[in-house]
């Protein structure tokens, strides 16, 4: 029983963690290779949730809506890149903190405008209800098993985005010098404004697949987008890899200090303290690990390869 | 001589007559306008302006002036509004808060300002206890009582053993202490999540499901209600075991619940203050137009803004609109005349509501569209249990 018990709760950290990938692969692209700190990836995952539930609302399909409201994300990426961010690259980080938070603002009044104020929700399909037999006895919810199979083959494919074809060649490129390869002759500005595309995208995708939980709200991007630069802040800024990594780390030990932390105290504090001291510790576990890892490898736990 | 005295009335009139009619009855309202659930904020205020358009937006024969405040979810700029509304609006009077760490932070503002300060819907224990005062109000609830009806009504169901869900902050904590207080079976888990970070519960609810309870106790306010719902159907205990809640479904989520054909929200039971279908004409008056005007229902929340203003109506009419008399106000809305939305009212010696406490359940109106309706009274003139440690 309890050991069924853990392997769900490590599932459910892992699920959190891929989560988290899908917002952090596209913060950790943005930042580490354009060299801009972007707060507004948070409503980009919005705007595909928002998506997500509208062209729900048109196609009483989950699926096709997916299929619509992913390449939606991606030019909505590439229109705020061409439209607002292409003049913040040779700014300083604080303009760009400025402009992007922004940007923050104007998605979410839009976002106000635009749909009802309740946000807009929409039903997990009939068909991913449920749970499956995992094996063991482990009895998990259909839904948050695609959510890890699709995080699982974004990583998969940014892999060998990355580090197989010419693109992930160029990008790594522009992340070691990017005037080097501007002088070799490669249009730099149109390789940025497809990676901030892609990584648009991904925080897109995210929020698509959170939207039949959540409904799409205005500010859903915020909170979420907090825990996305704790984890780049722990797997190193600008690679794919520490992303992925970093992610699943924060997502587990999150989940399994809300799982046990309490019952762990318990063991040596009285019961009234236990209750007090367990919510709060477990909220900060994450945090306590970032600044562990500011303090002992501030580059990260898997820094990108520069120069 | 006669003919002096009058001269000297009519002159006198003269100069305060044009001095009254300019003098408006301003009112500050501090809600959540601009971020977070606005939803809510929103619907607070079309319940403040359709009171204002049922009373015709005069109180005494005065012009009444609604300036609004955006809290924008946050402790720290309800609390700047507060200050902006007292002291650059010099409001009269200020009311709203949904939130109770809003207005915990923003109380201290109004205190030092000498203003009276209602509260529309948040009752932190902190006020109605030890740190009652005599210029607080709330026309609301405390926030431990709805809870206690809850509880209540879990031991006349029998449910034995019991789940409880709530955000680690002022009022999850007051939630969790009143459920706690009336309900007699046995609590096999308890998890205070993060506020309002915190929207994903897969690891407490696999912890319930591993706890198997006879009933799970939730309070979630706003987006995070239908959020919860959700996540409590996908891990397939919807069915299984069965929801309590307080303050999580209402009017703003139902419609959401609808739109996601989650009808195992059908038939889930809560308790609180107000029900849509309370039999009253104050009541029906309100629904009935509020609908009209904005095509659904309205909220607790919004009934309890839409109070306020026949509330401080009262007062207001009781002092002949001399906004300037703090005493006579306060000691008229000690003793409230108004018509309340739930039917009878009463203003408790701490300054929080002694009222009945409803049983409602989830159905479908007549029209198809998912509402709450009125059970049974669950705790009759109930009265928080902090009133006793208060000495005003």
């Amino acid at each position: 029983m309890s050991w069924v018990f853990f392997t769900e709760q490590f599932l459910n950290g892992f699920q959190l963690g891929i989560l988290l990938f899908l917002l952090a692969a596209g913060l950790t692209l943005v930042f580490g290779i354009m060299d801009l700190v972007n707060l507004a990836h948070g409503s980009l995952y919005m705007m595909g949730a928002f998506f997500c539930a509208q062209f729900y609302d048109w196609t009483d399909s989950f699926l096709f809506a997916i299929v619509l409201a992913v390449p939606a994300t991606f030019l909505l990426g590439i229109l705020v890149e061409v439209v607002t961010l292409r003049t913040l690259y040779t700014r300083n980080h604080l303009d760009q903190v400025l402009a992007t938070f922004g940007l923050i603002l104007i998605f979410n009044e839009i976002v106000l405008l635009v749909w009802p104020l309740e946000g807009l929700s929409m039903p997990v399909p009939t068909y991913l209800l449920g749970s499956v037999n995992l094996l063991f006895g482990i009895e998990y919810p259909i839904y948050r098993l695609l959510i890890i199979l699709v995080g699982l083959a974004v990583a998969v494919a940014l892999y060998f985005l990355v580090g197989r074809t010419r693109m992930g060649m160029l990008i790594r490129a522009g992340a070691s010098n990017r005037r080097m390869l501007g002088a070799l002759g490669i249009d730099v500005k149109r390789l940025y404004t497809l990676v901030f595309g892609l990584g648009a995208l991904l925080a897109g995708l995210g929020g698509m697949m959170m939207a039949p939980i959540l409904s799409a709200s205005s500010g859903m991007g915020e909170s979420v987008l907090i825990l996305a630069f704790v984890v780049i802040v722990i797997g190193g800024i600008g690679s794919i890899r520490g992303a992925f990594i970093g992610a699943i780390i924060a997502g587990v030990i999150d989940t399994m200090g809300r799982s046990f932390l309490d019952v762990f105290l318990l063991l040596f504090l009285p019961a009234n303290a236990a209750e007090a001291a367990g919510p709060a510790l477990s909220s900060m576990l994450i945090y306590v690990l970032m600044a562990a890892v500011l303090t002992f490898r501030p580059q990260g736990l898997f820094p990108a390869k520069t120069g | 001589m006669k003919s002096k005295i009058i001269l000297l009335a009519t002159a006198a009139a003269m100069m305060a007559g044009p001095a009254l009619a300019a003098e408006k009855i301003k009112i500050g309202f501090v809600t959540t306008l601009s971020k977070g659930p606005v939803v809510i904020g929103k619907d607070m205020q079309n319940s403040v302006e359709l009171a204002l358009d049922h009373i015709g937006r005069k109180m005494a024969g005065k012009d009444v002036e609604v300036v609004y405040g955006d809290d924008k979810f946050n402790p720290q700029d309800g609390k700047q509004e507060t200050e902006r509304l007292l002291q650059r609006d010099k409001v009269d009077i200020i009311a709203g808060y949904i939130w109770s760490n809003v207005l915990l932070a923003s109380w201290p503002v109004a205190r030092d300002a000498g203003k009276i300060m209602i509260s529309s819907n948040a009752g932190p224990s902190q006020l109605a206890g030890k740190g009652c005062h005599k210029n607080f109000f709330n026309i609301s609830w405390q926030n431990d009582q709805t809870p206690m009806a809850l509880g209540e009504l879990l031991n006349r169901q029998g449910v034995k053993s019991l789940y409880i869900i709530a955000p680690n902050y002022a009022a999850g904590k007051n939630m969790v202490s009143g459920v706690e207080r009336t309900f007699k079976g046995k609590v096999v888990g308890k998890d205070m999540t993060k506020w309002p970070a915190q929207k994903e519960w897969a690891a407490e609810l696999t912890k319930v499901k591993a706890a198997n309870p006879e009933g799970v106790f939730v309070f979630y306010p706003g987006g995070h209600g239908p959020a919860f719902v959700k996540e409590f159907t996908l891990a397939g205990l919807n069915g299984k075991i069965p929801l309590y809640s307080v303050y999580t479904l209402d009017s703003i989520s139902l419609p959401l619940f609808q739109k996601a054909n989650m009808n195992g929200v059908m038939g889930t039971v809560m308790t609180q203050q107000w029900v849509p279908d309370l039999d009253n004409e104050q009541n029906k008056r309100f629904v009935a137009d509020f609908k009209k005007k904005h095509g659904k229902y309205p909220s607790f929340y919004g009934s309890q803004a839409y109070d306020t203003i026949f509330f401080i109506k009262d007062a207001v009419e009781a002092v002949n609109g001399d906004m300037s008399n703090i005493d006579g106000l306060r000691a008229r809305m000690q003793d409230t005349q108004f018509k309340s939305v739930r039917g009878k009212f009463k203003m408790g010696a701490n300054h929080f509501p002694v009222q009945d406490f409803w049983s409602r359940k989830v159905v479908a109106d007549a029209d198809g569209n998912w509402t709450t309706s009125a059970g049974e009274v669950v705790l009759k003139d109930h009265q928080d249990v902090y009133a006793k440690d208060c000495k005003m």
